[in-house]
């Protein structure tokens, strides 16, 4: 019932009854359109000022950055950061990128491919694209990346690739629509910076209820 | 929530004389305008993107059958569920029934001004189910059993001491004055709640029509424990959250954080889009959107349907100086500050919230700050002329309303009346040029000097060509 008489008072005070095709028309055309708005014109910068500005946006939003040359880095860039944290198991999401990579490099560090649990210290997974803008990162939900990964670990490393870095949001749901066929993964994160708070007397903490720590492994490809 | 706004002079007078409130509230006036003014300056686009975002929504109210109904059916066809509920009594029923169907004995929360708006938690609590709050603020609230006193920074009139001392009491923890180490200490108890609980209910700061996706804009990512972890997510929101695109979200967003605390982008922007897929190892199994009202649709084609645009920044309050003083418990009800002001009466009746939209000086902070250039004062202004139409305005108003009235309406008396009065009062004032004591302006002199007029009103002044 409530359904009904909301919508039939948003009509009567639109003055009009159901929409006719006609009175569709506005809306939807929008919705097919996908129109930008306004872009910031740092969301428009060429490719190779769009990653420097993402690294400092990033950076600023309290962001650990590792640049490395190509994937194949990443395990001993993991081993290393992991160790020098006294970190010995990490978690991991179980896509083609992260399980064809020799791990070897980790030694006595434990990984595991699964959802995160309470208590876990660490967790990798790959990301979806960078966005330049806010020094954003998008992850998305799939039967290989469980959204847990992102948030119950104290430490979050994220392998971010410079080719998929973008100027504005815009470009990043462009991007996404074309993905997946135009259907929305069941969760998109859009993480800037590690978790953090400041609802004790406006005093900034980091390391609310999400990661404490955000580590992007950006590769230069 | 007990409704306290008719007693807004005497909230206000407390809160006034309140030493700890008004060290509290000295954080706020030091931190958000400083941020926002900040994160503006850095976007030179800022004004600009007002514009379209106020264009924007404008649209989206225009047409907003058109995009609620297509929201709804994105949300199905993704597996989803949607309810519609007119009033907080039918938002609560619908929740708790969704919650006896699982069989929920506790439920998170992540913070939802809607949710306390209905007044769920009470609801739920007296139906046997146990809402745990995991916003920081949120939490510390529900420890003490307090209510948010603004929007975004629910816990802005609590000082340290009073945290300290709440976690003290129930964490059965040595006390710490340590800002990081009782944040340490939430975030271990409530990582047991979040894994323990049935349910997870959450907000929304926007409801896309396009993909059916509902986003939550969170600092401290409890939002995101709470709408992962449980086997059911519900998201509670309002009518008036729904844009037409991603695109569309993404122009509120850069708005958003930027006029709220002054980010560039909050920390965890997260769109869910209906339950778990095939093959997914986490994620809720059920989705339901509970879209409340509340009196929301009342609003369109009306003068307040500017109101609808409001996005929940809180840059209006941040930046009232009533609000800054008196605090937004003062207000007495769940929205403080001029949106509430606004808000308030069309919710809870102008009878009850008169004083509201009278506590104004319509300095016009807010309509400045604003990110949707929502007219805030005009909107003030509407409901008291409400209020005077209704007959509700006190007799003291009235009268003096009327009795200006009578002297407004005959300019040569309004005229002699007010050139006898300005001579009166500088007699009165005498050499130092200010008034302490004047019949009938007690509510001024009792605290301060009345200025005095220099002598002459500003028609003779006129009349002697001083233009």
């Amino acid at each position: 019932m409530s359904k009904a008489e909301i919508l039939g008072n948003i009509r009567r005070g639109l003055g009009r009854g159901e929409p006719t095709a006609q009175q569709r028309s506005a809306a939807e055309s929008r919705l097919a359109a996908k129109a930008d708005n306004l872009i910031p014109k740092r969301g428009q910068l060429p490719h190779d000022e769009q990653v420097k500005l993402f690294k400092d946006m990033a950076i600023e939003a309290a962001a650990e950055i590792i640049e490395l040359d190509s994937t194949s880095e990443v395990p001993m860039a993991v081993s290393e950061w992991l160790h020098k944290m006294n970190i010995r198991e990490l978690v991991s999401a179980s896509n083609a990128e992260l399980t064809e990579m020799d791990w070897s490099a980790l030694g006595d560090i434990q990984r595991v491919e699964r959802v995160a649990q309470v208590g876990d210290m660490a967790s990798i997974t790959s990301s979806f694209a960078g966005i330049a803008e806010t020094g954003t990162l998008m992850l998305h939900s799939g039967s290989e990346s469980p959204t847990t990964l992102n948030f119950l670990p104290d430490v979050h490393m994220v392998v971010l690739h410079k080719s998929t870095i973008v100027g504005p949001y815009e470009d990043a749901w462009k991007k996404l629509r074309a993905a997946h066929g135009g259907k929305m993964p069941r969760t998109v994160n859009m993480i800037t910076g590690p978790s953090r708070s400041a609802d004790i007397e406006q005093k900034l903490q980091m390391g609310a209820h999400g990661p404490r720590t955000l580590v992007i492994l950006l590769i230069n490809d | 929530m007990q409704i306290k706004s008719p007693e807004f002079k005497d909230n206000a007078r407390i809160a006034l004389q309140d030493v700890n409130l008004q060290k509290a509230l000295g954080n706020l006036k030091a931190g958000f305008p400083v941020k926002r003014a900040n994160a503006v300056e850095r976007m030179p686009e800022f004004e600009d993107l007002r514009d379209e975002a106020r264009d924007l929504k404008n649209h989206i109210l225009e047409n907003l059958d058109v995009y609620l109904e297509q929201f709804e059916s994105k949300v199905v066809e993704n597996g989803g569920h949607v309810h519609w509920a007119r009033t907080s009594d039918d938002a609560c029923k619908t929740i708790l029934d969704i919650c006896k169907q699982v069989g929920a004995k506790t439920v998170t929360k992540g913070k939802s001004m809607v949710s306390e708006e209905v007044n769920l938690n009470e609801y739920l609590e007296k139906n046997g189910v146990q809402p745990v709050e995991t916003d920081l603020g949120e939490y510390i609230l529900q420890l003490r059993e307090d209510h948010p006193s603004h929007i975004i920074a629910p816990a802005i009139h609590l000082n340290l001491e009073d945290v300290s001392e709440a976690f003290h009491k129930h964490h059965n923890r040595p006390k710490s004055d340590d800002p990081a180490v009782l944040m340490q200490e939430a975030r271990e108890m409530l990582r047991k709640q979040f894994v323990a609980a049935d349910v997870g209910i959450t907000g929304a700061n926007f409801c896309v029509a396009e993909t059916g996706s509902t986003i939550i804009v969170t600092n401290e990512g409890n939002g995101d424990l709470t709408q992962t972890l449980p086997k059911t997510h519900i998201v509670i929101t309002s009518i008036e959250k729904v844009v037409p695109t991603l695109e569309d979200m993404s122009l509120f967003l850069r708005l958003l954080a930027r006029s709220a605390t002054g980010q560039e982008f909050t920390v965890y922007n997260t769109l869910s889009t209906g339950p778990r897929r095939e093959g997914d190892q986490d994620g809720p199994e059920n989705f339901h959107v509970v879209l409340v009202d509340n009196g929301r649709s009342e609003m369109v084609g009306t003068e307040l349907q500017d109101m609808l645009r409001c996005i929940r920044c809180s840059a209006c309050m941040n930046h009232c100086p009533v609000y800054g003083a008196v605090g937004g418990h003062s207000y007495g009800w769940v929205y403080p500050g001029p949106m509430g002001s606004v808000l308030t009466p069309q919710m809870i009746g102008i009878e009850n919230a008169g004083l509201l939209p009278n506590a104004s000086t319509f300095c016009g902070k807010c309509e400045s700050v604003c990110p949707v250039r929502i007219p805030l004062p005009k909107l003030m202004r509407h409901w008291r002329e409400n209020e005077f139409e209704k007959h509700l305005s006190p007799k003291a108003v009235r009268w003096g309303i009327s009795g200006w009235g009578f002297f407004a309406k005959r300019p040569a008396l309004y005229r002699w009346v007010s050139r006898s009065s300005a001579w009166f009062m500088n007699k009165l004032a005498g050499k130092k040029g200010r008034i302490s004591r004047l019949p009938l302006a007690g509510g001024w002199t009792d605290w301060r000097d009345m200025p005095a007029p220099e002598g002459q009103t500003f028609m003779d002044q006129w009349k002697q060509g001083k233009r």
